[in-house]
């Protein structure tokens, strides 16, 4: 059996597998469900300053798109940080730590940008025994109107400075977590890293209109005939947050940087993927959301078993492996030549690579072949685009092949060449420079 | 209660039971459940269900449009190419059209139920009395057309449509033609047959005319000559005989009529029904007649076929659903003497069959099964006075590919005519292309020549 055990920035955990600050950890009877559930950690929904706690919309607050048979791709919400006393707070984090002590606990925490907001929860968190806090500087919705959240988080120099306080004020471990809704997060990566930060989580979620009501021409989620963006995650939003956990990971600023992994994790896939881009765990929300806490199961068995079959054994093994593989578009190999490749026997005669191909790419797929329906690639147009292979509905039945070096490039009517050529050297480039003596 | 006693008998069941074994086959797909069945739709390009469908209904955009939330442009799709939608949606044997072509059955060995979704977006459009089409602008041209069956409708329809004026001579004190008389019952429940016959004649310019019957009440002279065109689409009316001993028998009576019988009766228990019932037949009336024989409260119900299992016209979906009513299906089987006692069936002698030589042939060996009633079905034939010349070809009238007869400014299509099979879509379809034909034809305002020799 693959070891899961997670030391991430020195926080232990059973299992890489946290849930994210969010909804299912606002208080002690959510989180102790997900801790029995199988959770390795959770970031306690975001606490506020002392005071009259934040107030919540009290019309819907989550909005959706849905794939076939409506299962949920995406989400959005509208909910802002927990609108619970914070001292209620605290002291059902000191009792689940206590029960719970095993299991990491990190407090989420958004105050105003100032060092006595700061100042004054640290020492109230510390108490409290959690492992470690976590820095909302992504919350994307209300919070930023008010100066916090994302507002922070989308100036770099308020990151590090804030960062810098909590580093000077707890000796905990600080999580800085980005905002997605940003240009370049690899600067506010930097940002939390001068100012001393442990490691970075993300994405938070990013702005979003997830739907519009037609009858009623508003938003949705529609709060008394008007909307608002929300901040969208779920499934939908994973692509964006892979990118941008292996921009930070091969970063040479921020090289070697912990970062936990945040954007639609759903499957224990979808957490390997993360890890070998170089989080060195995830936190996971809308798939509990949409499933209940009991997903961690399959989440757990199935990186466990994926990683007994390729004999990794421990989350080192694989955490960064993909990261030397993530390479800008100047240096992929042109030499490198593909072809699509259909399997008679899987294909189902659905006809849409044809028409993928024929309408909107390059006209390389036959339809019939002698009258019959039948579906082949025409190697002399093939450009290997890879579009027929992600509309086919079988999964495998097509399939990229790469051509050996030496072997004839139909459509080019030119031999594979062996060797590794990219743009920067290629002759049609302006900029190509020549090759190094 | 119901009764068990031997003869043929009403009322064998409870009230209650005639309900429910008469309701709808496959009800009305929900709208969750229309969603569901949409999502599996692949979309194909080309599609293979469009190719196998007689009308070339667009299936893939038609369930996308479902897929969308949009059943009424999803009903406008089907209609576009099938007005009598809504019932091909229940009567079609998509087993071996649309859903046997569904690319799923390779993937996964279950098609789009695309009958199911066919049936949920006609029937929101017509419950919700929408519709789609008007006539254009009067031509003045006039047309007659015999027989208010599903290929007399599409083309009556289709006429209208281009604003020539239609009269549908029709046999029957009502339209619908074997969708109103030969359909199982629970196959098109709650009248529907007829609210259909309404939906298609609400575009107007239609006057059906019932109990006019070609050959007696008319000829086909009469209507070529004060008609500018002439559909006919009568379908079949005479049945075939079994040629064995005894078919005259009292409880000896053809498969048809006990449908129809059954279909008109508002209360089934006021139909009368055997205690062991014998089917003669492999095709659909067969079957429809067997399985409601059983659903009546027969106690026994066998189809006896001449041929093997895989000879016979009823579609192995039919088949298994007679089976699982308990319907005894037995092969290799042809009549030989209907055996009476005091005037009445007491029981049929059946002699075995076999292949010889590519042929048909009885093997001498003989049994007896028990039975009060015997239905006949054993195909219909081709059957009709007052057409004159009118050319025929394999014993129903001939036509070309445009649905022209050998007369001039005659067309025919369905069940009576010698083209596709005889099934309720392919009889839409032919009414269809007769009335294109027809509009080409007054539209050119030439005369055409006979078609046919």
């Amino acid at each position: 059996m693959a070891d899961l055990r997670n030391n991430f920035v020195g926080i232990k955990s059973p299992n890489p597998f946290w849930l994210a600050s969010a909804p299912p950890t606002d208080k002690a009877y959510n989180v102790e469900r997900a801790f029995k559930a199988g959770w390795g950690g959770v970031v306690w929904k975001t606490l506020g300053e002392e005071g009259p706690p934040v107030v919540n919309v009290n019309g819907p607050r989550y909005g959706a798109i849905w794939g076939a048979d409506r299962r949920l791709l995406g989400l959005n919400n509208i909910e802002l940080i927990t609108d619970r006393d914070l001292y209620t707070n605290l002291r059902e984090m000191k009792q689940v730590k206590m029960n719970w002590p095993d299991r990491a606990l990190i407090a989420s925490i958004m105050v105003p940008c100032e060092e006595e907001s700061w100042k004054a929860i640290l020492p109230l968190v510390e108490e409290t025994g959690a492992d470690g806090i976590e820095l909302n500087f992504g919350c994307p919705h209300g919070m930023s109107e008010r100066g916090m959240g994302a507002a922070v988080g989308q100036v770099p120099e308020y990151i590090e400075m804030v960062v810098r306080w909590c580093k000077q004020y707890t000796r905990m471990p600080v999580i800085t977590k980005l905002t997605p809704n940003i240009t370049d997060v690899r600067k506010p990566a930097r940002a939390a890293k001068a100012g001393g930060t442990d490691a970075v989580s993300l994405i938070n979620t990013i702005n979003s209109i997830v739907s519009v009501d037609l009858d009623n021409f508003a938003p949705n989620p529609t709060v008394g005939g008007k909307g608002t963006h929300g901040g969208y995650c779920g499934p939908a939003v994973k692509p964006i947050a892979l990118n941008m956990v292996a921009e930070i990971a091969r970063d040479p600023e921020t090289y070697g940087l912990p970062i936990s992994g945040i954007g639609g994790v759903t499957t224990w896939r979808d957490a390997a993927e993360f890890l070998v881009l170089g989080a060195g765990n995830v936190q996971v929300c809308t798939a509990a959301m949409t499933y209940g806490f009991k997903i961690v199961e399959e989440m757990i068995t199935g990186l466990s078993s994926w990683m007994d079959a390729k004999g990794h054994r421990n989350l080192d093994d694989i955490c960064g492996r993909a990261v030397p593989n993530v390479t800008d578009w100047q240096y992929l190999n042109l030499n490198y030549i593909a072809k699509a490749q259909i399997d008679q026997d899987a294909c189902i005669k659905c006809g849409r690579c044809h028409i993928a191909c024929e309408d909107t790419s390059h006209q390389a797929i036959t339809q019939f072949v002698d009258g019959v329906r039948h579906f082949e690639v025409m190697e002399d147009e093939c450009v290997g685009c890879n579009l027929c292979v992600n509309v086919c509905p079988v999964e495998n039945c097509i399939t990229m092949v790469g051509l050996e070096p030496g072997t004839l490039d139909q459509r080019t009517g030119k031999t594979v060449d062996p060797n590794y050529a990219n743009w920067t050297t290629h002759p049609n480039n302006p900029m190509a420079k020549q090759a190094a003596e | 209660m119901g009764t068990t006693q031997s003869g043929i008998h009403r009322g064998r069941l409870a009230p209650a039971e005639y309900e429910t074994n008469f309701s709808d086959l496959h009800p009305r797909l929900d709208d969750h459940e229309a969603l569901v069945a949409a999502d599996r739709c692949y979309f194909c390009h080309d599609a293979p269900c469009m190719t196998a469908c007689p009308t070339s209904i667009d299936i893939p955009l038609f369930i996308r449009q479902i897929s969308t939330g949009n059943p009424i442009g999803s009903a406008k799709t089907i209609f576009d190419q099938n007005i009598l939608g809504g019932m091909c949606a229940r009567v079609c044997p998509t087993e071996t059209l649309c859903e046997q072509a569904c690319v799923r059955n390779t993937a996964e060995h279950r098609p789009v139920e695309i009958g199911r979704l066919q049936r949920y977006a006609t029937d929101v459009a017509m419950t919700e009395n929408k519709h789609f089409y008007e006539r254009a602008a009067r031509t003045g041209k006039a047309i007659a057309v015999v027989g208010a069956g599903p290929a007399g409708l599409a083309c009556a329809h289709r006429l209208a449509m281009d604003g020539h004026d239609v009269v549908i001579f029709e046999a029957r004190e009502k339209a619908g033609g074997l969708n109103e008389y030969g359909i199982a019952t629970y196959k098109a429940v709650d009248d529907f047959a007829q609210a259909e016959v309404d939906y298609v004649l609400a575009i107007g310019g239609i006057e059906v005319k019932n109990g006019l019957k070609l050959g007696r009440d008319f000829t086909l002279a009469d209507l070529t000559a004060n008609f500018d065109a002439v559909f006919l689409g009568m379908g079949l009316s005479g049945v075939n005989a079994l040629g064995a001993e005894g078919e005259n028998l009292a409880g000896v009576s053809d498969a048809i009529d006990f449908i129809a019988e059954l279909r008109q009766a508002a209360d089934k228990a006021t139909v009368p029904v055997g205690r062991r019932v014998v089917v003669i037949g492999g095709g659909m009336t067969a079957i429809d007649a067997a399985i409601q024989a059983k659903l009546l409260g027969a106690e026994e119900v066998t189809i006896c076929y001449r041929r093997g299992k895989e000879h016979m016209n009823a579609s192995t979906f039919e088949q298994d659903l007679a089976a699982s009513k308990g319907v005894m299906i037995r092969h290799w089987l042809q009549p030989k003497r209907v055996i009476a006692r005091d005037g009445h069936v007491a029981g049929i002698e059946m002699e075995y069959t076999e292949m010889q030589d590519g042929k048909l042939v009885g093997t001498g060996e003989t049994g007896v099964l028990t039975a009060d009633q015997i239905f006949k079905a054993i195909g219909q034939t081709f059957e009709a006075a007052g057409l004159g010349s009118l050319a025929l070809a394999g014993g129903r009238i001939a036509i070309d590919s445009e649905g022209r007869t050998s007369i001039a400014n005659v067309w025919a299509g369905g069940d009576c005519v010698k083209a596709g099979e005889d099934l309720t879509v392919t009889s839409v379809a032919q009414g269809r292309d007769a009335a294109d034909s027809i509009n080409r034809m007054l539209a050119a305002g030439a005369q055409p020549a006979s078609a046919v020799a």
